[in-house]
C-alpha cells in the first residue's frame, strides 16, 4: 500500500497490524465505514468477527484476552454502537483486562452538535477506561494506536477507548507510520522497593498460621509458578480469589479453594484464625474481606499489588510491596526458608473434612451435581466461562482450576450476558482447546443472540444453561433477608433452549432433566464438534448456594447451611 | 456516614498534560468519592506541552491520599503532590467591589491601604479593590470591608510554588 494516498482507516489498520492483531470483533454503522472498508482494501490478514450485538464484542474480545493474555479489539459504530460496548468496557475495567474498543464518530466539524448517531462518547466512558482518545487528526493514528496497545497490556492492564471521527478515517493520512509514543504521564514501576521484601520475609519468618491470598494479578503478572514455589517453600496454605482461580492449582494439597462471600467454609475459617495473611495481586475487595475494620484484625497484613492506590485503600496493612508480583515473589522465594505450619495445616485440614462443600444428590437435577460430573468428564482441563449468579458461585466451587486462563468470570463488575460471548472469544483464541460456558437463564437470554456468532464460525463451544427459571442468586437474598417476599426474579415464559439451540444452523441442543442423565447427556454434547452444543440442564429451581457470608458481614458471621432464625437485611455493598 | 467535608485544607499541585479532557478526568476522581473542590486553578506552564493545576479541598487525610494515588494513576497526570504543611509560597488574589461612596471613601481606603490593596476601579458610589496574599489575609480584608455592602467578590484560588530550586 502506497502511503501517499492511504487514508486515516488505511493507516490505523496497519497500526492494528503493527500490534500483532489477529481477530477484531466489531458491528459496522455508518461512522465506522471508512475502517470496514479498510480491513478489505489494506487485504490485512486480521479477521473481522461480525457479531450481533456490540456488548457481545466487549465481551468477546474480553473473553479472548483472559484466555490468551493478549488484548481484545473491538470495533463499532458511533452513537448506540458505542453505547452499546459500555458494559463490556466497564466490565474489562472492573477486572482489569486489556481491550482496546474502536469507536466511529460522526465528523470533527459535526462534534458537539448533536449529529446523526453522535455521543460523547470519549466523556461516556471516561470513568470505565484506563484512557481514552478522541484522534483530531490523521498523523496523530499511529501514535495513538501504539500508545493504547502499550497502555492496555502493561502496570495494570486495563481498556483503552479510541474515538475515531469519519472525516478521520477517511482523510488523507499525512504523517509517519512510525511514530513514538509520548507518554510523559505513564512511568511504569520497573523494579521494587528491596527493603520491603526484607520485611515481609522477616514478617512471614515469625508467622506460625500463615495464608497467601492470590488474585487475578498473579495471574496478570504470570507468577502462578513462582507463586507455588513460594507456597511450597514456606508451606502456606493458599486461598483464591474468584478472579485468581487458576494463579494457584486448586486440587494441590496446600490449597483451600476459593474464599469471600461464597468461598468454601476452610478458606473463610483460615482467614479468622490465620496470624498472618499476604495477598498477592488481589485487591482485598469487599466480596473477600466483609467488614473492613474486622477483617484478618489480629493477623499480619501484607499486601503486594502493581497499583500503588490498592495500598491501604480497603484495609491498612503492616507490610506492602508495590510492583509485578513475579518479580516480588521470586525475590521473595530467596529470603525465606520452611515454616513451621504442620499444625497449622492439620487444623485446617480439621476443617475440610468437618466442612466440606457439599450438597445432596437427591430431590431432583441440582446445578452442583452437572458441575461436579462436567469437572470429572473433562478431567477438570476445561476452559471455564461463567455468568453472574448461582451457577456462577457453584461454578467457581465444584469446578476447581489448575491452570492460569482457564477461568473467565466476571467478578468486579458482576456482568450477566458475559459467559457466552467471552466463551466464544476464548474459542477463538485457543481454537484446539475444550471451552466450556456454564450460564444461568437470565444471563444466557440477555446475550444469546451471540449463538449466530459461534454457529457461523463453527465453533465447538459447549453451552450448559443451568435452568432454575430464576434469577436464583437475588430469589436466595429475598428468601433468607426479605421473607420470602419474590419481587422480579420469576423467569416465567423461557423458551425450550433446545429447540431454540436448533433453529440455528450448526447448533446442537439436548435436554437434561434427570441425575441419571447427566454424564448421557454431558458426553453426547462434549462430543458434538460441529458447531455449538447447547445444553438445557432443568434443575431445581429453589436451591440455595452456602456457604454465605451476608453481604457486610464479617467472615466470622458465615452461614454454612440455611439459618434457622430469621436474618436481617444485608448492610453491606449488594 | 463519615463528613467528607471536614478536615484540613489542602493544596494540591498537579502537572498534567495539556490536552482536552484533562480536567474532566481530574474533577471525576474528587466527584466520584463526594469532595468538594474548593478551588482551582488551571495555567499553561513553562513548557506549553503541560499544564500546573493548583487544587484546594477539604478532607480527611487518608481520603485524600486515596485522591491523589487516583490522580496520578491518570495516564494524562505526570505528578501530583499535597503541597499541605511543606515549604511553599501560596498566594491569591481577590477584587473586592464594594459599595463604598463619598461618605466612607477615605476610611474604606484606609482599610485598603492597610491590607496593601489597589485601588483598581473608583466611581462615586462604588469601588473596586485588588488585593494579593494569603487565603488569611483575604479572609480578614473581607471581614473587614463587610460593613460596607459588598457588591461582588471574584478570588483565583490559590496558586502555590515550592521554595527554593526544587520544581514541583
Amino acid at each position: 500500500m502506497n502511503q501517499e494516498t492511504m487514508d486515516g482507516a488505511q493507516a490505523l489498520v496497519k497500526g492494528l497490524e503493527n500490534e500483532g492483531v489477529e481477530y477484531i470483533w466489531g458491528l459496522s454503522g455508518g461512522a465506522a465505514i471508512p475502517i470496514f472498508d479498510a480491513l478489505v482494501t489494506t487485504k490485512t490478514k486480521i479477521k473481522l468477527i461480525l457479531v450481533r450485538h456490540e456488548q457481545g464484542a466487549a465481551h468477546m474480545a474480553d473473553g479472548y484476552a483472559r484466555a490468551t493474555g493478549r488484548p481484545g479489539v473491538v470495533l463499532v459504530t458511533s452513537g448506540p454502537g458505542a453505547t452499546n460496548t459500555v458494559t463490556g468496557i466497564m466490565t474489562a475495567n472492573m477486572d482489569s483486562i486489556p481491550i482496546v474498543v474502536l469507536t466511529g464518530q460522526t465528523v470533527t466539524p459535526m462534534l458537539g452538535k448533536d449529529a446523526f448517531q453522535e455521543a460523547d462518547v470519549f466523556g461516556l466512558t471516561m470513568p470505565i477506561v484506563k484512557h481514552s482518545y478522541l484522534i483530531k487528526n490523521t498523523a496523530d493514528i499511529p501514535r495513538i494506536i501504539r500508545e493504547a496497545f502499550y497502555i492496555a497490556t502493561s502496570g495494570r492492564p486495563g481498556p483503552v477507548l479510541i474515538d475515531i471521527p469519519k472525516d478521520i478515517s477517511q482523510g488523507l493520512f499525512s504523517g509517519n507510520l512510525h511514530a513514538e509514543m509520548d507518554l510523559p504521564g505513564y512511568s511504569l514501576k520497573n523494579g521494587f522497593d528491596h527493603s520491603r521484601i526484607l520485611e515481609i520475609a522477616g514478617a512471614l519468618s515469625r508467622s506460625r498460621k500463615p495464608i497467601l491470598l492470590v488474585g487475578h494479578g498473579a495471574l496478570v503478572a504470570n507468577a502462578s509458578d513462582t507463586v507455588r514455589l513460594l507456597a511450597e517453600r514456606l508451606s502456606a496454605p493458599v486461598t483464591t480469589t474468584l478472579l485468581g482461580k487458576g494463579a494457584f492449582p486448586e486440587s494441590h494439597p496446600l490449597s483451600l479453594g476459593m474464599l469471600g462471600m461464597h468461598g468454601t467454609a476452610y478458606a473463610n475459617k483460615a482467614m479468622v484464625e490465620c496470624d498472618l495473611v499476604m495477598s498477592i495481586g488481589s485487591r482485598y475487595d469487599d466480596r473477600i474481606i466483609g467488614q473492613p475494620h474486622r477483617f484478618c484484625k489480629d493477623a499480619v497484613r501484607i499486601h503486594i499489588d502493581i497499583d500503588e492506590s490498592e495500598i491501604g485503600k480497603m484495609i491498612k496493612c503492616h507490610h506492602w510491596c508495590v510492583g509485578d508480583a513475579r518479580l516480588i515473589v521470586q525475590e521473595l522465594v530467596k529470603h525465606v526458608g520452611p515454616l513451621n505450619t504442620s499444625a497449622w495445616l492439620k487444623y485446617l485440614d480439621g476443617y475440610k473434612r468437618k466442612f466440606p462443600l457439599k450438597y445432596k444428590k437427591s430431590g431432583g437435577l441440582k446445578m452442583q451435581h452437572v458441575l461436579e460430573e462436567l469437572y470429572k468428564m473433562t478431567n477438570g482441563g476445561a476452559i471455564i466461562s461463567t455468568d453472574v449468579g448461582q451457577h456462577q458461585m457453584w461454578a467457581a466451587q465444584f469446578y476447581k482450576t489448575d491452570h492460569p486462563g482457564n477461568w473467565l468470570s466476571s467478578g468486579g463488575a458482576g456482568t450477566m450476558g458475559f459467559g457466552l460471548p467471552a466463551a466464544i472469544g476464548a474459542q477463538f483464541g485457543r481454537p484446539q482447546e475444550l471451552v466450556v460456558a456454564v450460564l444461568g437463564d437470565g444471563g444466557f437470554q440477555m446475550t444469546m443472540s451471540e449463538l449466530s456468532t459461534a454457529c457461523v464460525h463453527k465453533l465447538p463451544i459447549k453451552v450448559i444453561i443451568l435452568n432454575n427459571h430464576y434469577l436464583g442468586m437475588v430469589r436466595q437474598w429475598q428468601e433468607l433477608f426479605y421473607e420470602e417476599r419474590e419481587s422480579g426474579v420469576d423467569l416465567e415464559g423461557n423458551p425450550d433452549f433446545a429447540k431454540l439451540a436448533n433453529a440455528y444452523p450448526g447448533a446442537k441442543g439436548f435436554t437434561l432433566k434427570r441425575p441419571a442423565d447427566i454424564r448421557k447427556i454431558l458426553r453426547r454434547a462434549l462430543d458434538y464438534n460441529e458447531g455449538p452444543a447447547v445444553v438445557n440442564a432443568e434443575c431445581v429451581k429453589t436451591d440455595n448456594v452456602y456457604p454465605m457470608i451476608p453481604a457486610g458481614k464479617a467472615l466470622e458471621d458465615m452461614l454454612v447451611e440455611k439459618p434457622t432464625t430469621r436474618l436481617e437485611k444485608p448492610t453491606g455493598s449488594t | 456516614m463519615e463528613n467528607l467535608l471536614s478536615g484540613d485544607t489542602h493544596t494540591l499541585s498537579v502537572y498534567v498534560s495539556n490536552k482536552p479532557g484533562v480536567l474532566a478526568r481530574i474533577a471525576q476522581v474528587f466527584a466520584r468519592r463526594a469532595y468538594n473542590i474548593d478551588s482551582l486553578v488551571v495555567s499553561s506552564s513553562v513548557d506549553g506541552k503541560f499544564s500546573r493545576m493548583t487544587i484546594t479541598a477539604k478532607g480527611n487525610p487518608e481520603g485524600l491520599e486515596q485522591i491523589i494515588k487516583q490522580m496520578n494513576k491518570l495516564i494524562d497526570v505526570v505528578h501530583c503532590v499535597d503541597h499541605t504543611g511543606e515549604k511553599a509560597v501560596a498566594q491569591e488574589l481577590a477584587l473586592v467591589k464594594i459599595a463604598a461612596g463619598l461618605k466612607h471613601r477615605g476610611e474604606a481606603l484606609q482599610v485598603a491601604e492597610h491590607f496593601k490593596c489597589k485601588t483598581v476601579d473608583l466611581t462615586d458610589h462604588s469601588m473596586i479593590l485588588m488585593v494579593t496574599g494569603s487565603t488569611e489575609k483575604i479572609d480578614a480584608l473581607v471581614r473587614m470591608v463587610n460593613k460596607y455592602e459588598i457588591i461582588e467578590l471574584v478570588r483565583t484560588g490559590k496558586v502555590v510554588m515550592a521554595r527554593g530550586k526544587e520544581v514541583n
